[in-house]
Parts: structure tokens; sequence; C-alpha cells
């Protein structure tokens, strides 16, 4: 190994441990919220119409509580702990060591990575008894979660780089990956909007995370799959690039 | 060889301020270097950008010869820096944090009885199981120190290591630092206590609103003002001849303290003056000008805020 390896996987390794040393806030505590909203909606639209042919509301639902779930964690991964470490000043241990913008990416990105397929499995644990799920798309189901995770997860290192304090972060969580979080398809299919949400529903990233991701359950969704993949890819892309040239060139970082 | 820190033309400026006004020296390898100056000098912003926590305005460093912007990862391996701010991760104990700083810099298992030994060094031994946030500052300034020497850097710089530490850990920090140097490694000191770094370092570096006032050895520092101080008690009642009166420096414990230039005032006159005018006189002390004189000189400024 490399000593940039090394430098690597040891804060791979370190933020995996510190999410890690509070699996009940990081994990648990998700998990039971998103349990909390399933139970709720199955039984407020118990009896309603299939969604699509075959597919009953709370089997459609899981695949976007899930996606929800995912994308909420990664973003609080990452952005927590980035500004946890600059509030408390101790940050300047990783802003002096030997390791370059991509190792910083890279550590943060996948730490929070791991713990959405956590979340993820520990969802899927608990429902699959009571929801039957078919996996039809296993590749799409993959390519989607990876890359809506891996999104959040660097927009919530845009944001950690960009705050000076926790308020800052609450701010992004309470007026973008919140509403943007329900805004997106999780609840209903977008074809039950009136046209004017029906089409500023396509307009938000997280409308094709979710849709791709059920994409990969049911075989079927709103948009066509290449459609989900192409904003997944472009939303990832363009988060990365932002995201490297702000770890490029110290902004709001090196003072 | 090349210089183990070479600082050229180094400037920052923090909107209107100057904090760094082309700052150029550079340390030779085995040193034990001082860099003193009051609050808000610009010490800490030049350890800073050293370390690459600051963006320099203009100017380069290199560490044992590699430029810190374009060869960041050699410059950065070859250097330890202990910063001035008690900053701690409180997830971690003592020893997962020191080794975890270990592993940033690409070292693993093979460093882990140096850890180790630091540990016991730096009496923290006991303390080697025990959370960061449940220790003294002065702990947390000992895991700082050791931290920064975890990849055993061939240049460290401690900013002010030795601030609101009581005697006994100022003395085993001296020791400490002693024994690194003397182990070949080039060390750069901050310190406000002038009397710390008269004692320690060979060459110093007096910095003030972000220039270099002074870069010269210890002992030509304190030769460069050829003035020498006579304390005198005089007997009750008495009082100084008045061609002396210009020459009076400061009080010290009731008595005066006459600062002489050894080129124009003699010891001898002054005596004779005193003689003259039969001035009674209890009790004589002289006293070479100090680090703290020159510094007082250089910065128009006290050095210890605290003393
Ligand atoms: N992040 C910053 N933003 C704006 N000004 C700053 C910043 N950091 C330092 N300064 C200013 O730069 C100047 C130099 O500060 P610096 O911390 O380098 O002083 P110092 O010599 O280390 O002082 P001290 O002995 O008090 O530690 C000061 O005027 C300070 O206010
Ligand atoms: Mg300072």
């Amino acid at each position: 190994m490399t000593p940039n390896q090394r430098g690597f996987f040891t804060l791979l390794k370190k933020e995996i441990k510190r999410f890690w040393a509070v699996l009940g806030q990081t994990v648990t505590a998700p998990v039971i919220t998103a349990l909390l909203y399933l139970l709720v909606f199955a039984q407020a639209m118990k009896g309603r119409a299939p969604v699509y042919p075959g597919v009953e509301y709370t089997e459609f639902l899981v695949p976007g509580l899930i996606m929800m779930t995912v994308i909420q964690n990664a973003f609080a991964n990452t952005s927590s702990s980035l500004i946890q470490s600059k509030v408390m000043g101790n940050l300047v241990f990783l802003q002096m060591a030997p390791l370059g913008p991509w190792e910083w990416f890279g550590a943060y990105v996948l730490a929070a990575i791991v713990r959405t397929v956590l979340v993820a499995a520990a969802m899927l644990i608990v429902v699959l008894p009571f929801v039957r799920l078919p996996v039809h798309e296993p590749l799409a189901l993959v390519a989607v979660f990876l890359l809506s995770s891996g999104s959040l997860a660097v927009l919530g290192l845009i944001a950690g780089i960009v705050a000076q304090k926790f308020d800052h972060i609450a701010a992004f969580t309470n007026f973008l990956i919140t509403p943007m979080s329900f805004l997106s398809g999780v609840f209903y299919s977008v074809h039950a909007l009136p046209p004017f949400w029906f089409a500023a529903s396509h307009f938000n990233p997280f409308f094709y995370l979710i849709d791709g991701f059920r994409f990969g359950f049911f075989g079927v969704a709103d948009v066509p799959i290449w459609q989900s993949l192409l904003w997944a890819s472009g939303f990832f892309g363009l988060m990365t690039a932002i995201c490297l040239w702000m770890l490029m060139t110290g902004y709001k970082m090196k003072r | 060889m090349t210089a183990a820190l070479t600082i050229s033309g180094v400037r920052k400026t923090y909107g209107k301020l100057e904090a760094l006004k082309g700052v150029e020296f550079q340390i030779q390898r085995g040193e034990f270097f001082g860099l003193l100056g009051p609050n808000g000098a610009g010490k800490s912003t030049l350890i800073n950008i050293i370390a690459g926590l600051v963006q320099m305005s203009a100017g380069s460093v290199t560490v044992m010869g590699h430029d810190t912007v374009r060869d960041f990862r050699a410059a950065r391996r070859s250097l330890g820096v202990v910063p001035q701010e008690l900053v701690f991760d409180p997830f971690f104990n003592v020893t997962d944090m020191l080794r975890i700083q270990a592993g940033y810099y690409g070292c693993g298992e093979e460093v882990w009885p140096w850890i180790d030994e630091m540990l016991q060094r730096l009496d923290l031994w006991d303390k080697r199981k025990v959370s960061m946030r449940a220790l003294s500052g002065g702990m947390k300034r000992r895991v700082l120190i050791a931290q920064a020497l975890v990849h055993q850097p061939p240049v460290v710089i401690l900013d002010e290591p030795t601030a609101g530490v009581d005697v006994e850990l100022r003395r085993t920090l001296w020791r400490f630092m002693r024994d690194l140097h003397r182990k070949g490694t080039t060390v750069v000191l901050t310190t406000h206590y002038l009397e710390e770094a008269q004692e320690m370092c060979e060459r110093i570096a007096i910095i003030d609103k972000g220039e270099i006032k002074a870069l010269e050895t210890t002992a030509q520092l304190l030769a460069r003002h050829p003035f020498r101080f006579l304390r005198l008690k005089l007997a009750e009642g008495a009082s100084l001849p008045a061609e002396l009166q210009p020459l009076v420096a400061g009080q010290v414990n009731g008595s005066l303290e006459l600062k002489l230039e050894t080129a124009k005032t003699s010891f001898g006159s002054v005596f004779a003056a005193l003689r003259r005018d039969g001035v009674a006189i209890e009790d004589v002390q002289t006293r070479d000008p100090d680090l703290e004189d020159i510094f007082v000189e250089l910065t128009g400024r006290k050095a210890e805020a605290a003393a």
C-alpha cells in the first residue's frame, strides 16, 4: 500500500467509525422514521387502486421511502462530519496532512455510501416479511442507488465546505434537501399531480433518483430508465465537479 | 544541502489588513529557531501558511526543499506543526487519535512503538485509553505535540507550546524539545516567554506588524545593543544629580534603573557624579540586557502579556 492509499483508507475508516459509534442516531433512527411513514401511509391509502398494473400502493411506497432516507442520510453524513470538525477546529489535523482533494472526496463520499447501504439494508430486512418486493432490474437498481447516495454525499460535502456553522447546514437541510425529497414522488406517482406540479417534478433531480430506483424493483416507473440514469449521472457529475473544484482551490477552507 | 525552511517574499492580506508584508528568511537543518513577536505580529499566520492551512497572497515556502503548494505532499510529510489553539477530536481516545494521525501521513503499525514512547515521555501513558474530551488543557496540549510528531518529521514547528502550562510541564516540554533537537530535528518555537527563547534558541527572528525586525543568533542579538543597566538604591532623601536623570529607564523595587550606553557613559562617570554631589547609596547592581530589553527596543512593546 502506498502512503497516499494508506492516508485515504485511514480517513475512510475514521469516517466510518464516526457514524458507527452512534449507530442509534445514524442508522436506527432514520429507519424507524421511515417505517412510521410506511405504517401511516399504507393504512391511510388502503384499498386504493394499484399505482402501476400489479403494483400495490404499499409496494410502490417502499422504494421511494428507502430512497428518500438514503438521500437524507447521505447528505447528513458528509455535511455533519465536516461542519463538526470545522466548528471543533480539529479539521486542521486533516488539512495539515498530505492528503489531496481526491482522497478527501473519495473517503468522505464512500463512508456516506456505506452508511446508506446499512440504512437501506436495515429497512429492507424489516419490511420484506410484510411487503412483496420483486427485483426486476438489479443493475439499474444498484446503479441508481450508488449515483443517488454518491450525489447527495457530495452535495453534503459541498454544504460542509461552504458552511461556517451548524445553522448553515440546517438551512441546507430544511430549505433544500427536505422539500426536494418530499416533492419528488415518494408518496405518489407524479401522474396523479395537477399539470403545474407534474411539470415541476421533472426538474427535480430527486424525482429521477426515486423513479429510477423504483424501476429497478418493478421494471415500470413514471419515466423511462435511461432518462433517470441520465439525470442521476448528470447530477452526480455536476456535484462532483463543483466539489472537486472547491477542494482543489481551497475554497472557503483555506483562510 | 537545502535549508529546512525557506520563506521567500511571503505576503498575506486579510481584506485591508496586511498580516505579513513580504517575509523572507531561511532556517537551516538542525537549528533551534525562535520566532518571536508581540500579539498580532503575524507569527501564527506565517506558521499556518507553512502548514498549508492558510493561502499566501504572494511568495513561496519550501520545507526540506519541497514547495508547500506544488509539492505539498512531500512538504507536509517533512513537517509537524503544533497549532496554537487547543483543538481536539472528541470522538476518539488518545491512542486512536495518534494512530489515525499517523495513518494520514501514510504511517502504519511501524510507528506504534514511537507513539508509545511519546506517550510515556510526555506523561500521557496512563491517559492513553481516555477520550480526548476527558483530558485537561495541559494534557490536550501534550497530545497535540505528540500528534505533530507521529510521522517523525525532520522539521517541527511549535506555536506557543508552553502558553498556559504549569512550571513542571514546561520543564518536561523543554526537555522533550531539547531531545528532539539533539536527535537532529529542526525545531521552530514561538513563545511569549523570552527567557525561554533566550535559553533554548540558537537563532531568533523578531517579527512585528508583519515584518521581520531582527534575525540573528541569540548571542548577536544580545550583543547588538551596547548598553548595560545599573541599579541604584539611594539612601532616604537622596536624589539623583540632574545630568543623570535622562538615563533613568525605570524603577524596580524602589531602585532606579539607569540605562548606560557603553560608548557614551561609563560606570566611573556615574559614580564620579554621585560622589561630587555627595549622594548616599545603599545598594548597587549591574545587569546585562536580556532578550526582553532587545524586544522592547525593537517593537516598543512588552512581550509577556500576562507577566
Ligand atoms: N482569519 C483571519 N481573518 C482576518 N484577520 C486575521 C485572521 N487571522 C489572523 N488575522 C490577523 O492577522 C494578524 C496576525 O495574526 P496572527 O494570529 O498571525 O498573530 P500572532 O503573531 O500569532 O499573535 P499571537 O501572539 O497573539 O498568537 C492579526 O492582526 C490578526 O487579527
Ligand atoms: Mg499566534
